[in-house]
């Protein structure tokens, strides 16, 4: 039984329509992620599926509830973790917890123990009582993932849970989220990073421009580009000189720059680059290293938006 | 109706802990009032004027004058009277401020007066002590106002045949006046500069303290758990309504506790206890909704906090919280009504004048109506913009 279906979630703001149909759905215990840059419409479908934005098309159910922003009822199943922190500096952990579980309705003979539970997961057990303004960046991403998870959702949303924190931190925080897809909670995994996508995501949706382009498993979507390579060359001098020499070679799918480097979708890397390092030669670019990826979802999305996942 | 009890509790253990509340709300309207009820005097009672008098004469003008009149007014506590043997040494106490006036009466004086040529009593005042040089003149113009009076009335009696004029003048001037006029709507309706400053130190900082509440809203955007607050299963109503409630919560303890402590220091007398609750449920609650306001156009906390700095401070001094209106001029007496202080202090007099409770009907409906029209205003601006609603 799906826990979440959406349909046709339409959001636009004056004139710009930030999202676009969007649709999906995803099982119980399923991590469905949907990978796009930022501006894609990832934060804003997010916020309609938990009720915090109102839409102005479409429909979303948890656990079978129409959820809407004024449902009440269908909130309850679902945990939201917001991409920026969002909890009391001034209140310990504890007591952000504590406040965050009434509201949720969680019975005071439960909360206490629950807490407990909660912190003993995002590793603070022994910092509960402190003021979290004295916690560093990491211990406060955990905490505001502990929020999401104290009621224990049906549905947890994740809007990119991982943006600025420090290598470490970030480990254990999607580690944790492994956790919890193995424990049957759904996930709903917004991010812009690639392999934090393939780590995680059951199926993955490649959302760009408020539309889904493509939607499956890490399989299915290689799939779409075929056999094709990401050749990706460190560029010292002028990249755009370099993309207008590249485009003479009609074997290359699409090409991207950004300062720096150059990346350029290909069918056959090891037969082309040969080929694409003289052209550069010759155009008087320096080339300061090469590196050849195999399809990937950054390729499937340079693929299907003829752009790179940071623009 | 639970969400926004537990909304509010959090609100208020937040302004509790970081204590800025308890200072904006008691300490600093508290000893401002004990401040200002330490320098200012309250209305006359303790305003003593010193005035010495010398009488050279015999007749019995002066004499009333110097026994009977000045007697009354030490009794009532305005002056202090003190007789002279010399007029170097009365002008000399009035030169170093030992005195603030000095009446001189001449002799010959009352039967200057009687005979119609006309009496004249120097009245000697200290360059420093307008005030009490002024009110020294007036007891001095009222009583011979009087004594022009029971000129008349001798005169009068001397041509329907009577013969003794000293006889006649000494009961003229003894017998009560016939009409007298008593400034009762003066007099009652103001209070006492303890009152008053007490009153208006309340709910001048009213408005700091009940911005705590509703610019928490703000606070909650900056700090991202808006959001949390908007995915949550409540009802988005009860957001505000913990907001509200946390603001009126703090009004309303501010205000109890500031009129119980100024009442049990410095003996405020704030009046009829139901009705000074009723001016301060108004008083708050509008309040509340002029904050509301400033919150809701304000796009930072910070900026929320510096614009109802400015507009608490303005609306403060515009309906009197520093000084008696009737003592300002009229123009700004008529356009403090535009605040709710004004009305506040209004009500808080009419109730301290001893009348019954229906005199804060009007002060308190004046104050409602700022909350109508000012928590209509914020909601009009602040529904999309803050909760999207």
């Amino acid at each position: 039984m799906n826990v979440l279906e959406c349909e046709g979630l339409l959001k636009a703001f004056d004139d710009l329509v930030a999202v676009d149909g969007v649709g999906f759905h995803i099982a119980a215990g399923e991590t469905y992620g949907l990978l796009g840059p930022n501006g894609a419409g990832k934060t804003t479908s997010i916020s309609m599926i938990a009720g915090i934005l109102e839409s102005d098309a479409g429909r979303v159910t948890v656990a079978g509830t129409e959820i809407t922003t004024r449902t009440t009822d269908g909130k309850a199943q679902i945990g939201y973790v917001p991409q920026d922190i969002a909890i009391y500096p001034d209140l310990s952990a504890r007591e952000n917890l504590q406040f965050f579980g009434k509201l949720y309705g969680i019975p005071k003979q439960r909360l206490g123990s629950r807490i407990d539970e909660v912190l003993e997961v995002i590793g603070l057990s022994d910092r509960g009582d402190d003021r979290t303004e004295e916690y560093s960046g990491g211990m406060k991403r955990r905490l505001n993932i502990g929020i999401g998870l104290l009621h224990e959702p049906t549905l947890l949303i994740l809007d990119e849970p991982t943006v600025g924190v420090d290598p470490q931190s970030r480990n254990a925080i999607l580690e944790s989220v492994e956790q919890l897809g193995r424990r049957g909670t759904a996930l709903l995994y917004t991010t812009h990073y690639m392999e934090e996508a393939e780590r995680l995501c059951d199926r993955v949706a490649i959302i760009d421009g408020g539309k889904i382009r493509a939607e499956g498993t890490r399989r299915q979507l290689v799939e779409l580009v075929g056999q094709r390579d990401t050749i990706s060359l460190g560029v010292v001098g002028s990249a755009a000189r370099l993309v207008e020499a590249l485009e003479t070679i009609e074997e290359i799918e699409s090409i991207t720059s950004s300062e720096g480097s150059v990346e350029i979708l290909v069918e056959g890397a090891s037969r082309l680059l040969p080929r694409i390092l003289d052209v550069a030669q010759q155009t008087g670019v320096g080339i300061s290293g090469v590196e050849v990826v195999e399809p990937n979802l950054e390729s499937v999305f340079l693929h299907l938006t003829g752009k790179a996942l940071r623009d | 109706m639970r969400a926004a009890l537990i909304i509010a509790g959090k609100d208020l253990s937040q302004r509790i802990r970081d204590r800025s509340a308890i200072l904006l709300g008691l300490v600093a309207p508290l000893g401002l009032a004990l401040i200002f009820s330490a320098i200012i005097p309250s209305g006359t009672d303790s305003f003593d004027v010193k005035v010495g008098v010398i009488n050279q004469d015999t007749g019995a003008i002066s004499a009333t004058f110097v026994d009977d009149v000045l007697p009354a007014v030490e009794r009532d506590g305005i002056m202090a009277v003190t007789s002279y043997g010399s007029v170097e040494t009365l002008e000399d106490d009035v030169e170093s401020g030992t005195l603030n006036a000095g009446y001189v009466f001449p002799a010959g004086f009352s039967e200057d007066v009687a005979s119609g040529r006309g009496g004249s009593v120097l009245l000697i005042g200290n360059v420093d002590s307008t005030i009490s040089t002024q009110i020294a003149k007036a007891v001095l113009d009222s009583y011979l106002s009087e004594v022009d009076a029971v000129g008349i009335a001798v005169g009068s009696a001397l041509i329907n045949g009577a013969t003794d004029v000293d006889e006649l003048t000494a009961k003229a001037l003894a017998t009560p006046t016939a009409v007298a006029l008593a400034d009762t709507a003066a007099a009652n309706r103001e209070l006492d500069a303890t009152t008053f400053f007490s009153a208006g130190m309340a709910v001048f900082f009213l408005f700091f303290t009940v911005q705590f509440g509703v610019s928490s809203l703000l606070e909650e955007r900056w700090y991202g758990t808006l959001l949390r607050l908007l995915a949550a299963p409540i009802n988005r109503w009860s957001i505000i309504g913990g907001k509200a409630l946390t603001s009126f919560v703090l009004g309303m303890v501010s205000m109890i506790v500031l009129a119980v402590s100024t009442t049990l220091l410095i003996g405020a007398e704030w009046g009829n206890p139901v009705g000074v609750l009723i001016l301060m449920i108004a008083a708050v609650l509008s309040a509340l909704g002029i904050m509301a306001v400033v919150a809701v156009v304000a796009k930072t906390p910070e900026q929320a906090a510096n614009w109802q700095s400015i507009v608490a401070v303005a609306l403060g001094l515009l309906g009197g919280t520093f000084f008696p209106l009737s003592q300002a001029p009229q123009v700004l007496a008529f356009f403090s009504k535009l605040t709710p202080h004004a009305w506040f202090l209004q009500g808080l007099g009419d109730l301290s004048a001893g009348d019954g409770l229906e005199v804060v009907i009007i002060p308190a409906l004046a104050m409602l109506s700022f909350f109508v029209v000012t928590i209509g205003i914020a909601f009009v601006f602040g529904r999309k913009r803050v909760l999207a609603l």
